[in-house]
């Protein structure tokens, strides 16, 4: 049995992954920046199209199983990563992606996404956070900023976001990886990432609905203000950010503290270098963490570590139990312990 | 009585189909065992008791103000007070354990008295005692002695009752074990998996009383079962659509309140034409209702339990054995026709064992598995088998084939999204056709005792045990027009069921619930004359119950 994710090389383009269907986001939509990118990173993975299973639910991103020309099933609403965890655990050798979004995934779909992180298998979670539920037209979602004003908060919103990379982080999750949707480069090479990842890869993209919450993300992703409001994070490199890479973020006692480096190096300034595969995870939920306007948001890679993957063990278990079994047939079960004979 | 438990068998010569309604014997260890069970002992029939646990603390316990044993309350009976926990202990004397556990083992004291009035060899048990704790030599001494120190005691006291001698069984030949419903059905799926050459995904959440075929399967690695304990009952179905989807056959066990849950994850199975098998091990409900207890009212959910028009195959086994053919049947029948079948068993068969004859190679059915074997270029995802109207199924790793599907309506042979009307509804049309085509690849309905005549019994399910033995004692007793018949395909019914149904005056229906299968029936074939005849108590029925709604629907 094949159980790991073939790397054969295949030769495709960004072409082979577009299917036949008319893309139906509104325009200007944030959604269409992820399907190019998808497509682009598909295309360079090296891996025969029959090979791919993307796994939806329900929701404006869930949309994009039926825009990408390979296998695919649009689910139901919040399960799409128990549909996923079923495909690859049936077939370990398949490259399975998950989309869905802040409200599909998090809210509904909470409780399988907690349970995907601590199991770890091989596959990849892109979540559309736009802060909103964009399908069903402007109601809340557990990502939706205190105050702002929606469908079914129209004095605005009471309630506590969740913060998508501290309950993966929280929950076990081995690589976790936040991208603006206005960042083709940085998007395309996550997912190159999350896709040589051995284990679940959870990547978070801020995205933009033009519709219900345009502009939610315009303080981090902004052409003006993205360099002073991010934070991109590199493995081995100063965890430093700014227009001219000014800044940069040193432990102060229990906290991170984000200073001016005043014309020091980033060493000498004491500044932290980012170590993606810390096996610790008091670092990465920390920088998951990092909010506007005390800090710049995480941007990258934050964590990935390496950790047992469950299909892996599940099917390293089978072979072994049959290599060593006499059973060679059911029959054999059958007629294994108490029998007797009539006739 | 709370803290009671107690365990049924029934023995004989003939073909056995319940553990019975009353017992002829009962054994009892205290005095609380006693008031529990003595109701469901016939009038005349033995107690054992161990006489040394009616002591005051235990008959003030279960609030007895004399002790049983000693008065005359049980005059009724044949009653051996032996002195089952002394006498263990005095035999086990040697083998220095703890007077705990040496108690414990007085339950094969009372075997070898029981094995003494029945005149059966002990060698069976002795054979059954050395696989069982083999490993552990203690035990298997201290298991042995007591059960020949219960037999000797009863040699050597003369015990004097209704001694019976039973002959051999009269059974088809083969090879046979002991099987509980919840093993079968766990079987079957491995069995179909095999026949099919494809691989076993099983994925489920652990529930009372079903819990026991996600173990079972857990347990079969060495079968290349693979198995998911999922976080919970959507995801167990959901994962199990997702291993269908990849081209496994795929399971998900549950009971009612799982099934409750897993509703919407079957409609996705329908509008997606997947194979799924789900198993319903039904407990009474509603809601946590009484877990451990049978009822067969989960047949409307299983049925009609979706949104939108969404019909599936419904099955049911009918007895523990038999849940093995079902489970297998009802794979195949996924399978081959690319849909989700509910196949219907309860805690009463989930628990029970019987005899089953294990199947001789060939002799199960074949399962031919519907894939495209033309290029890739002239198939679509909705393409259909004309005869049977189904999808093929094909699986990511099949190069060319690749496709969506998923819970949106879907256009007929593309496979396209459509919200047009006319397509909708002409999808809605065949969806229901493919599952009523489905019934004339059905074994046909068969009846025992008159053809035609004054009353049909009807039962589906598990309760074939009681309802059978009901009809074969009347028609023994000289009973005339009545005629039996069993269900075990629900959705669709088998082909020749309006012909049999339609050839009798009266059809009593007769299951474990308020009146699903009647109302069903009657919606279906509205011009015959139906009864109905229901038990929701949490227990299976007893052939007498039977036998008397017969005789009520023939002299009203």
């Amino acid at each position: 049995m094949q159980t790991d994710v073939k790397e054969n090389k295949a030769e495709l383009t960004k072409k082979d992954f577009v299917s036949d269907q008319s893309v139906r986001w509104c325009p200007g939509c944030g959604d269409y920046m992820i399907l190019a990118n998808m497509q682009k990173a598909f295309a360079r993975m090296g891996h025969e199209k029959q090979n791919f299973v993307n796994v939806s639910g329900i929701g404006c991103s869930s949309r994009i199983t039926y825009y990408l020309d390979t296998y695919g099933v649009h689910s139901i609403h919040g399960r799409a990563l128990a549909v996923a965890s079923g495909v690859k655990l049936a077939n370990p050798g398949l490259n399975v992606w998950v989309f869905t979004g802040d409200g599909d995934c998090m809210a509904i779909g909470g409780n399988h996404f907690i349970h995907a992180c601590r199991r770890n298998l091989d596959m990849n979670v892109v979540i559309f956070n736009n802060r909103i539920y964009g399908m069903t037209k402007g109601q809340s979602s557990p990502t939706t900023p205190p105050g702002l004003k929606t469908k079914t908060a129209p004095d605005g919103s009471i309630e506590n976001p969740f913060n998508i990379g501290d309950i993966a982080i929280g929950a076990g999750a081995t690589f976790f990886a936040r991208v603006p949707d206005n960042n083709h480069q940085l998007m395309e090479e996550v997912m190159m990432q999350a896709y040589h990842h051995k284990g679940t890869s959870v990547i978070e993209v801020l995205q933009n609905c033009v519709i219900f919450t345009d502009g939610i993300h315009e303080q981090i992703t902004g052409n003006d203000t993205k360099d002073d409001n991010q934070l991109l994070l590199e493995h081995g490199k100063p965890m430093i950010y700014g227009k001219d890479q000014k800044f940069g973020l040193k432990v102060n006692g229990m906290r991170l503290e984000a200073v001016p480096l005043n014309g020091n190096t980033p060493e000498s300034a004491g500044v932290l270098v980012h170590d993606v595969h810390d096996a610790g995870s008091q670092m990465h939920a920390a920088l998951v963490k990092l909010q506007l306007p005390e800090f710049p948001v995480a941007m990258g890679v934050i964590r990935s570590v390496e950790a047992p993957q469950y299909e892996q063990d599940v099917h390293k278990a089978i072979e072994r139990a049959r290599s060593k079994t006499n059973f060679k047939s059911v029959n054999d079960l059958f007629h294994s312990g108490n029998t007797w004979d009539i006739g | 009585m709370g803290g009671v438990s107690s365990f049924q068998i029934q023995i004989g010569g003939t073909e056995i189909y319940t553990p019975g309604d009353k017992v002829d014997v009962l054994v009892v260890m205290n005095p609380a065992a006693l008031k529990a069970n003595l109701g469901f002992l016939k009038p005349g029939g033995t107690i054992i008791a161990d006489k040394d646990s009616f002591n005051t603390r235990n008959l003030k316990k279960a609030d007895y103000d004399t002790n049983p044993l000693e008065d005359d309350s049980l005059n009724d009976y044949h009653v051996f007070r032996t002195p089952a926990t002394s006498l263990t202990r005095e035999a086990l004397k040697d083998l220095g354990l703890e007077n705990q556990v040496m108690t414990r083992s007085k339950n094969m004291f009372a075997l070898g008295v029981v094995n003494y009035l029945f005149s059966r060899p002990l060698d069976n048990i002795i054979v059954f005692l050395e696989k069982k704790f083999g490993k552990k030599p203690v035990m298997l001494q201290a298991n042995r002695l007591a059960l020949e120190a219960g037999y000797n005691f009863a040699v050597s006291t003369e015990l004097m009752g209704p001694s019976i001698i039973i002959p051999p069984a009269n059974l088809p030949k083969g090879t046979y074990r002991n099987i509980d419903g919840n093993t079968a059905a766990a079987w079957g799926l491995l069995a179909a998996a095999e026949n099919s050459g494809k691989k076993l995904s099983l994925c489920s959440y652990p529930i009372t009383p079903a819990s026991e075929i996600l173990h079972e399967l857990s347990a079969r690695k060495d079968m290349g079962a693979i198995v998911f304990q999922a976080e919970d009952e959507i995801a167990a179905v959901c994962a199990a659509v997702g291993a269908a989807f990849s081209g496994n056959l795929s399971a998900t066990t549950t009971s009612g309140p799982g099934a409750s849950l897993k509703t919407e994850a079957m409609g996705l199975a329908v509008i997606a034409e997947l194979p799924l098998v789900l198993i319903n091990v039904q407990r009474a409900g509603p809601s946590t209702g009484l877990p451990t207890k049978t009822e067969q009212s989960d047949l409307y959910q299983a049925l009609y339990g979706r949104h939108g028009e969404a019909p599936l195959v419904v099955m049911a086994a009918s007895s523990p054995d038999d849940c093995f053919y079902y489970s297998y049947m009802a794979a195949k029948i996924a399978m081959e026709n690319t849909t989700p079948v509910v196949l219907l068993s309860d805690s009463y068969l989930s628990s029970g064992t019987s005899p089953w004859r294990i199947p001789e190679n060939g002799e199960l059915p074949d399962i031919s598995v519907p894939k495209f074997d033309k290029p890739a270029e002239e198939w679509k995802p909705y393409l259909r088998q004309p005869d049977s109207l189904n999808r093929y199924w094909m699986s990511p790793g099949d190069k060319g084939f690749e496709h969506r599907i998923g819970g949106l309506e879907k256009q007929e042979i593309t496979g396209n999204l459509t919200y047009e009307p006319q397509n909708h509804e002409k999808m809605t049309k065949i969806r229901e056709a493919k599952i009523e085509g489905i019934a004339g690849k059905l074994p046909k309905q068969k009846v025992i005792g008159a053809a035609s005549g004054k009353l049909l019994v009807v039962g589906w399910g598990s309760t074939h045990g009681a309802i059978n033995t009901a009809v074969i004692e009347l028609l023994e007793e000289g009973g005339k027009d009545i005629g039996y018949t069993h269900f075990n395909y629900i959705n669709p019914l088998p082909e020749n069921t309006e012909g049999i149904l339609g050839s009798f005056e009266q059809i009593l229906v007769c299951e474990l619930n308020n009146g699903q299968f009647v109302n069903y029936l009657r919606a279906k074939f509205p011009g015959l004359n139906f009864k109905q005849f229901n038990k929701i108590q949490g227990q299976p029925f007893f052939t007498s119950e039977i036998k008397a709604a017969i005789i009520n629907t023939l002299t009203e």
